[in-house]
């Protein structure tokens, strides 16, 4: 065993002139740090969490009262589409990746993740991809066929405009990125975890997150090919959702639920891997029955893969298929149910501090739990066949998403800004944005409740009065604009608390994982020396051996030259891989047919996108990652 | 073990030109890793794959074969062995570590349960109980 | 070397990530292909004949059986071309005494090897493919054109980037020669060339041969 290079100067902490990292736009176009690609996800997916968030306001205001005309049919159509789109490919799953890159290599003790510049390709991939499907919609030709985009309605005979290609080619773009990051981190939790950092020590949001990189890795390539297929049928004429060739409605539904499914617990388990943190941290008590949180996420993870044809009930597959996944279906509710279990009973009889990331994480508790139990209730075929397509499963699926993904991604955030930005976010402000998303949002989604057992279905641009739907509608739509009034309250906390909130330090939550042990922010090379792991939460139980670590790693203002530490080189060439590709996607719409409005492929737009994408990635794998290093 | 106080990666200087991907791993073999086969195996491996490719395309044409209950659970058999050989051998994931054969048979479990459940689902095979 | 927790290398670790990810790709496309067999409303059909009802034309069962078969044989001989490359390049510090030791560990030789059954596969398919079409098969004809060019396409698809791999790595090896050192390099293209090659063996059996 060599000492380490350099012995750092814990007394030159915070020295003035101190250096405080890279600056300027450049930087951020070329950065390979996680930290910086953490950041940039956040508030890229808070910009379209905002965006889809704005169209669900249209859509409630639309929906307010009976026989409301406010927006057409035709862009209400729009609008449905856009706002489940953009929630879960714009919004939830790249803040969920958010925190996968700022907080597995801190967590596992990792200088950074396993492929940097594949990080940062992943990025600029979603960036350009969400721009690519966004757009649209302020020229009022956003994609129309709802998230699910079943066929036959978004093949070329029922619409033939240019609408559905942006959604086909724009879901094929972030696909790239999701199955780039996702081979990126499970490669980073395997094997990046510092010495003695076995599995079963891992901090439970990694481990979450290791199984959603399984699903991404396993899920999103069945809905390549289904939109490959759709991608086909429209541009090249095949068969494979034309009914009069026979082709079959159901594949497209088959294949798509195939990822749909897994695709729930992707948008999931990050939250339940986040609250996993916050619960011990708040509670001043460990995890209770750590092994079974795992296995019960492990569980739900394997079990999502079978489960997928409960959201075809309705089509009609025939009792044998019915029975089976209504049984695995029910099935799945036990590893949930046993983590619900969990947090009450990490919650139980500890020191409770009631902190904003702590009301929300106590929220989703008992909101997802409210979506699970209405889940249970449509896994019973006879019952779902009451409820599909009504807005009893608008308000299933708000419960679980926004009561569970969204609570618990807003915990995440209150806790762990300090750790990103070196600040605490305000605490008063804090509660009541907590305050009134909790209300606002039960307010908004509870009421869809009865308006669906009433019978009034999902996606119809408006309804007559007299109905009994118009006090739920009217209680809906007041409260979706209190959720959007809270959203302001939480973006102007956030901002301001950048610029003004209390300096943090480096574990002002006397948290116990490996992240709290470096400074807030952390430096560009995240742990000065590679720490040693002895348990779950070395923060609680440090041992002697462990003093010198905190002490070196909290050493702030040093640039890694002056730490001798070797970081990769910045480069630009993951971000013009990614034009690369987005612009050879676009050459398929580059141009209309004007015999029926539909779109016709630009070849030379395409392949001028391929020749940009494949010279910048020869240059990228033949470029170095970083400086020649020669051991000592 | 490596030094956990190492405050950098190495690069192996003897990289003349950097390999095609990020990492900075060298190539020593893991203590787990059994050493692969070489060439007297590989070519009985090529041979065996031979052989059973030309059983197939055999029985493909003896009509009273293809006609009988065991010409496609025949065909299943013998190019799940060819899949398996190959994986096996010239993927050496036999002779490799336990991690790689669980990144590959799991999702591959997947795989074949969606296959068998969809043509389940749409009809294509289907269970008699009599 | 670089401390990694399982004393893997991180490359290896994500190209059977994709290995595995790729099993789920190919099975959306066999699922479908086996989902709409006998399904297609029109002819022509992959074994049986068919007459057009409008023009009488009689049209025969399109698989070419011998054709495909040896290309088959191409694409597996081409897996043995892989480890030989492979193998060449992990003993390239290995003193070769013997002719034979001398051709068995030239890398240069077995990857053009490789690349050269790939392409001679790929010439095969596109020779399938345009005597498809003369035969009144397209994409657009029926469900069995979609299923077939779509899933042998991407299979095709894989081939060439593998070509294309194959061929960048035999440029380097030109330009200053594959060491040791280069050994995981050469082994993720192996594991994704062995892997098309095991997608080619299921697709025979299920598309070509199962009547």
């Amino acid at each position: 065993m060599t000492t380490a290079a350099i012995t750092p100067h814990v007394t030159d902490y915070k020295t003035a002139g101190a250096y405080t990292g890279q600056k300027g736009i450049w930087s951020w176009l070329t950065t390979v740090d996680h930290k910086r690609i953490g950041k940039l996800y956040l508030f890229t997916a808070l910009f379209f969490f905002m965006v889809g968030g704005l169209e669900a306001v249209v859509i409630r205001a639309q929906l307010g009262g009976p026989n409301r005309s406010l927006v057409s049919a035709e862009f209400y159509n729009q609008l449905f589409t856009m706002h489940g789109t953009t929630m879960v490919f714009l919004a939830i799953m790249p803040l969920s990746a958010a925190f996968f890159n700022f907080l597995i290599p801190l967590q596992i003790g990792a200088r950074d993740v396993a492929f940097p510049r594949l990080n940062a390709f992943s990025y600029w991939v979603y960036l350009f991809g969400g721009i690519f499907i966004t757009v649209p919609i302020f020229f009022a030709l956003a994609p129309n066929g709802g998230w699910f985009g079943y066929t036959p309605l978004t093949t070329k005979a029922y619409s033939p405009g240019i609408n559905i290609d942006f959604w086909v080619i724009g879901l094929l773009i972030l696909g790239v990125s999701s199955l780039a990051a996702a081979f990126n981190f499970l490669t980073t939790i395997i094997n990046l975890r510092a010495p003695g950092m076995t599995l079963m020590r891992m901090p439970m949001f990694t481990w979450m997150s290791f199984v959603v990189q399984f699903l991404l890795v396993l899920a999103f390539p069945v809905i390549t090919i289904a939109l490959v297929f759709l991608l086909f049928d429209r541009f090249f004429g095949t068969n494979f959702y034309t009914v009069t060739a026979g082709g079959d409605p159901l594949l497209w539904q088959h294949l798509f639920w195939i990822f749909g499914h897994p695709e729930v617990y992707i948008l999931v388990l990050p939250a339940f891997g986040l609250v996993s943190e916050l619960l011990p941290t708040y509670s001043q008590k460990p995890l209770f029955g750590y092994a079974v949180v795992v296995y019960s996420g492990i569980l739900i993870g394997f079990l999502g893969f079978g489960v997928w044809a409960h959201h075809m009930f309705a089509v009609g597959m025939g009792p044998v298929a019915d029975t089976v996944f209504s049984l695995t279906t029910m099935l799945i509710a036990i590893p949930t149910g046993v983590k619900i279990f969990n947090w009450i009973a990490t919650v139980a009889q500890g020191k409770l501090k009631f902190t904003t990331a702590m009301l929300f994480a106590l929220g989703l508790i008992s909101l997802f739990t409210i979506g699970g139990i209405s889940g249970i209730m449509h896994s019973s075929p006879p019952a779902n066949l009451q409820q599909t397509d009504t807005y009893f499963i608008v308000a299933h699926f708000h419960y679980v998403l926004f009561g569970g993904s969204i609570m618990g991604i807003f915990g995440g955030i209150y806790h762990y800004f300090p750790k990103m930005f070196g600040r605490l976010m305000h605490e008063g402000l804090g509660k009541i944005h907590f305050w009134l998303t909790f209300i606002a949002m039960n307010l908004t989604f509870f009421p869809m409740h009865y308006a669906g057992l009433l019978g009034m279905p999902r996606r119809i641009y408006t309804y007559d009065a007299n109905q009994g739907w118009d006090l739920f509608n009217a209680i809906s739509t007041g409260g979706a604009y209190l959720l959007g009034v809270a959203i302001i309250v939480f973006i102007w906390n956030f901002l301001s608390s950048m610029k003004r909130g209390a300096i943090a330090g480096p574990n002002p939550w006397n948290a116990p994982t490996l992240e709290w042990s470096i400074p807030s922010p952390p430096p560009e090379y995240n742990f000065a020396q590679t720490p040693e792991v002895h348990s779950r939460y070395p923060m609680w139980d440090q041992r002697a051996s462990d003093v010198d670590h905190p002490k070196v790693n909290l050493t702030e203002g040093k640039s890694p030259e002056q730490m001798g530490i070797i970081m990769p080189y910045n480069t630009i060439k993951p971000l013009v891989v990614a034009l690369g590709l987005v612009v050879m996607f676009s050459g398929l719409i580059a141009s209309r047919d004007p015999a029926t409005g539909g779109s016709k492929p630009v070849l030379w737009v395409m392949f001028a996108g391929a020749a940009v994408m494949i010279g910048a990635l020869y240059s990228w794998l033949l470029s170095p990652l970083e400086p020649e290093h020669h051991a000592h | 073990m490596a030094d956990p106080h190492t405050p950098a990666p190495v690069i192996d200087p003897s990289h003349a030109l950097p390999p095609a991907g990020e990492s900075t791993a060298g190539h020593a073999h893991h203590p787990d890793e059994k050493p692969h086969p070489t060439w007297k195996q590989y070519k009985w491996v090529a041979l065996i794959l031979a052989v059973i490719t030309i059983a197939e395309v055999w029985i493909y044409y003896i009509p009273a074969f293809v006609a009988s209950r065991l010409f496609v659970p025949s065909l299943l058999i013998m190019s799940a062995i060819k899949f398996a050989i190959v994986v096996m051998f010239y993927m050496h994931l036999r002779y490799d570590h336990k991690l790689f054969r669980v990144l590959f048979t799991g999702p591959l479990i997947i795989a074949i349960t969606s296959v068998i459940a969809l043509m389940f689902l749409f009809g294509q095979v289907a269970l008699r109980l009599q | 070397m670089h401390y990694t927790a399982t004393g893997l290398d991180n490359r290896k670790i994500a190209i059977w990530a994709f290995i595995g990810s790729e099993c789920m790709l190919f099975m959306s496309l066999i699922s479908t292909y086996l989902i709409y067999k006998g399904k297609s409303v029109v002819g022509p059909f992959p074994h049986e004949a068919w007459t057009d009802p409008m023009t009488g034309r009689v049209f025969h069962g399109i698989l070419d059986i011998p054709v495909t078969s040896a290309s088959t044989f191409v694409l597996l001989m081409s897996s043995l071309f892989m480890v030989l490359a492979l193998a060449a390049v992990q003993n390239k510090h290995v003193p070769k005494h013997t002719t034979g030791d001398r051709i068995l560990g030239s890398s240069r030789l077995w990857l053009f090897m490789t690349a050269l059954a790939g392409t001679t596969f790929l010439g095969f398919q596109a020779f399938e493919f345009t005597s498809f079409v003369h035969e009144g098969l397209t994409i657009r004809r029926n469900l069995f054109g979609s299923t077939f060019f779509t899933l042998t396409g991407f299979h095709g698809a894989h081939v060439t980037a593998g070509v294309l791999w194959l061929l960048t790595l035999l440029a380097i090896d030109f330009k200053r020669g594959l060491t040791a050192a280069d050994e995981m390099v050469v082994d993720m293209c192996a594991l994704y060339w062995h892997f098309v090659d095991v997608v080619w063996i299921a697709i025979f059996t299920l598309i070509y041969l199962i009547r």
